[in-house]
């Protein structure tokens, strides 16, 4: 570019000196240089572009590729027998008369106590000794084999339907993590035994099965309908960590929307300009570059210290994400204000109208996509969000579904974080990866939400 | 709009008086990093045997991190459990009196192995004390004086170890990893290393000054001196044994001492490196938060933290079952640290 300048720049020879041949070849040299740069500078801009589109595909490409197999884990059918010689236990209470609710749900749970109590470990293995009967392996291969949390499964069965007492049924029981890495490779196979995580005859029960077809491979269910799990990572899931960051979402929706667009309505429409509003409106826009990490040690100081709201709560995550979601929001609902036609309202005021019925009916609907818009980039920023969650106590281990934004949660992008520094590297990479391939799909569904929301919006007015 | 924000601030005040209103029936538990694969098994394993109670919410932050949460004071909002993978020292034990927690009760549950490991790929290191000490401390003696450290390669120090260059990866302060390190490696190594005399406070900060181009402090967890060693292979990481023993298949573990790492070496004590695992339970929360005492006992019963136990088969060196009878009385006594 700068040469471009400075071709047409240089003093002139006096004409008359200069040649019509001298002048042409002159111009067309410059022409040619002028050419050139453009030419440079179209090339600069493509290569930007396509080093950035190759950024993305090869972060894509690596996320894909070791996610996608994680969606796919061992599962193994089996011919589960509850016999009575291992299944030892009274018949399930049932409320007799006289009997008060109280001692009957005490008696229930005394008797699920003694359910879980039975070997459940030896019914799987006699289970898996029937299916393999020629493999030499112990009954702490079986427990190694059969991933830990299974035998709650049959237990479950067993307490819905205690009739299943002497029968036997068809299971589909979900292998270990360490399974799952042998069979997909993600483990050396060719290492020798002492640096294998897997005894000889668990590899022999799982190469057997896996080619008669009694293991194979399946949907791996488990990451939506599970929570976090330690004792049997091959069962952890993403659906507590889900359901924590849905109720942050919709705190954020509830509280930084309506709070938010109030606030740019009464700044934008209603306040004196003056030099408290121009100090209001300075802070917002700082308080929207301030790092997240600082929201969460002020929610961590106000809302836990100070209000005494419970640690790990989604409530507390989300009031910390609309403190983030709020600057956002109304800075954008105010340029969407700024951008109607003064003309609109001093038409509504010249038909007389009062201002709060200007800006209602007839300002406020044609901001609609533009708020929907602001909305979207808050909830999208806010769900990616990891750092304050960390300092309110969001980054613990939950084991169960949270039931009201009250109870102890994680969230997606947390879980993610978690599950990184989980200690089965082999298991969990593929693991993390496939929950960051599940959270961005949540991110492009919100989106997707989102921009149709909006064009419908649009197409209304 | 309007009702929309009428209803959003009465949803808030409904949402805070109900957390004045409700008493909160999960156990909340912080702290080191090394418990937490343990204290979250267990906290599953609760869940599941117990339908009458949540399964306790295991928080992460480090030794130090977690005692701190701990002894902030009494009541829902702090924590009812601290993870810890060194005992509690003085001052925490006072902060925690300050702050009105008086009933602090040691659960000690076991064992766990400090292991040095390098790439699968690297040499073999049969590590000595001493040599640990000449790879990170800032001086070392040469000829009875202290000079910088001039060791670049590991067989610069002893014939024996591999040319190697030196690169270290150790736990940062906040672990309490760091502090069985100190102690157990560092101390005996600086003894043997024959300092030149000096004065005890030179001493130590001669014993404890480490070199910065060649040691690193991780922070994190151990994950993140394992991907510090795949990025440069020539790193020896240290790592807790249990996290060794899941990816074996990446790491060559040293010997120390002459003595491979095991459960059994450490159980018996041949392996130097070894420390005690705790957890302190808050006794003014026993009643107040359901299953406190519960989920104590389910922790030390034998079928848990006992030989053979799950823990075991996760890592864990389980302590003779005498001591943990007695630890199981301890708590049900309602001895407390600090007080006497």
């Amino acid at each position: 570019m700068a040469n471009v300048d400075t071709a047409s720049m240089t003093p002139r020879p006096t004409r008359g000196v200069e040649s019509n041949q001298d002048r042409l070849v002159r111009i067309q040299k410059g022409l040619r240089r002028r050419r050139a740069a453009e030419t440079r500078f179209r090339a600069y801009g493509a290569g930007a572009v396509l080093l950035a589109v190759g950024f993305v595909v090869f972060l894509f490409g690596s996320i894909l590729m070791q996610g996608i197999p994680a969606f796919w884990q061992p599962a193994a059918d089996l011919k589960v027998t509850f016999d009575p010689t291992l299944i030892k236990v009274d018949p399930k209470p049932v409320q007799q008369d006289g009997q008060s609710p109280a001692e009957f749900r005490r008696a229930t749970l005394d008797w699920e106590r003694a359910v879980t109590m039975v070997n459940w470990n030896r019914v799987i293995e006699n289970a898996v000794r029937e299916a393999a009967p020629n493999v030499e392996f112990t009954p702490k291969d079986v427990q190694a084999f059969v991933s830990p949390n299974q035998r709650f499964v049959l237990r479950d069965m067993f307490v819905r339907d205690p009739g299943l007492l002497g029968q036997t049924v068809d299971v589909e029981l979900l292998l270990s993590a360490n399974v799952d890495n042998w069979l997909k490779g993600n483990i050396e196979r060719s290492l020798a035994d002492d640096r294998q995580q897997l005894s000889p005859g668990v590899r022999s029960l799982a190469d057997t099965l896996y080619a008669d077809g009694t293991v194979r491979m399946i949907f791996s269910y488990v990451l939506f309908t599970n929570p976090d799990s330690r004792a049997a990572p091959a069962e952890a899931g993403l659906l507590g960590a889900f359901i924590g960051s849905l109720y942050m979402m919709l705190i954020v929706i509830l509280l930084a929307v309506p709070i938010g667009v109030a606030a740019a309505i009464y700044l934008e429409e209603f306040a004196p300009k003056n030099k408290i509003t121009d100090l209001i409106e300075v802070n917002i826009n700082n308080l929207a570059a301030v790092p997240s990490i600082v929201f969460g040690l002020l929610g961590a100081a106000v809302f836990i210290g100070y209000f005494r709201l419970p640690l790990s709560a989604p409530l507390v995550g989300g009031l910390v994400l609309v403190l983030m979601t709020l600057p956002t929001i109304i800075i954008a609902t105010r340029s969407a204000l700024k951008a109607v036609s003064p003309s609109i309202r001093q038409a509504a005021l010249g038909l007389g109208a009062s201002k709060t019925q200007m800006v209602f009916h007839h300002v406020l609907p044609i901001t609609y996509p533009g708020i929907m818009t602001a909305t979207i980039i808050g909830v999208a920023q806010a769900i990616g969000e990891t750092a304050p969650l960390l300092l309110i106590g969001m980054n613990a281990f939950v084991a169960t579904l949270p039931a009201t934004p009250l109870d102890q949660s994680t969230a997606l992008p947390v879980q993610i974080f978690l599950w990184q520094g989980n200690e089965n590297r082999n298991f969990f990479e593929p693991r993390t990866a496939a929950a960051i391939i599940i959270l961005l799909a949540v991110m492009l569904i919100l989106n997707a939400a989102a921009i149709y929301l909006r064009s419908r919006f649009e197409r209304r007015q | 709009m309007k009702k929309i924000m009428l209803s959003t601030a009465a949803l808030a005040v409904v949402f805070a008086g109900h957390a004045y209103a409700q008493s909160r029936d999960t156990i909340q538990i912080a702290g080191s990093s090394t418990v937490l694969p343990f204290a979250s098994i267990v906290a599953e394993e609760f869940g599941n045997a117990f339908p009458d109670f949540k399964a306790p919410v295991v928080g992460s932050g480090g030794t130090g991190g977690g005692l701190k949460q701990f002894c902030e004071g009494v009541g829902e909002n702090t924590v009812d459990i601290a993870n810890a993978s060194r005992p509690i020292k003085e001052d925490e034990i006072k902060t925690c009196n300050d702050n009105g927690v008086k009933d602090i009760r040691e659960v000690k549950f076991g064992f766990d192995g400090i292991v040095f490991a390098t790439s699968a790929s690297q040499g073999d290191f049969a590590l000595l004390p001493v040599h640990v000490f000449k790879a990170v401390a800032a001086e070392v003696p040469v000829d009875g004086k202290m000079v910088a450290n001039p060791y670049k390669t590991w067989n610069e120090i002893d014939a024996s170890l591999p040319a190697q260059e030196i690169n270290l990866a150790i736990p940062g302060s906040n672990h309490g990893t760091r502090e069985v390190f100190q102690e157990k490696v560092i101390a005996p190594g600086c003894k043997e290393a024959g300092l030149p005399e000096m004065d005890k406070e030179a001493m130590k900060k001669a014993c404890e000054t480490f070199r910065q181009d060649v040691v690193v402090e991780i922070a994190g967890d151990y994950t993140e001196t394992l991907a510090r060693l795949q990025a440069n292979p020539a790193t020896v990481g240290v790592f807790g044994l249990s996290f060794y023993d899941q990816n074996k298949d990446k790491l060559k573990v040293a010997t120390v001492n002459g003595v491979t790492p095991s459960l059994e070496t450490v159980a018996s004590g041949d392996y130097p490196v070894s420390r005690p695992l705790f957890f302190y339970v808050k006794g003014e929360h026993i009643g107040t938060i359901p299953g406190l005492a519960e989920y104590t006992e389910f922790f030390l019963s034998d079928g848990i933290s006992g030989n053979g136990g799950t823990l075991e088969t996760a890592g864990l060196i389980p302590q003779p079952d005498a001591d943990r009878t007695a630890v199981l009385e301890a708590f049900k006594e309602g001895k407390t640290v600090g007080t006497n």
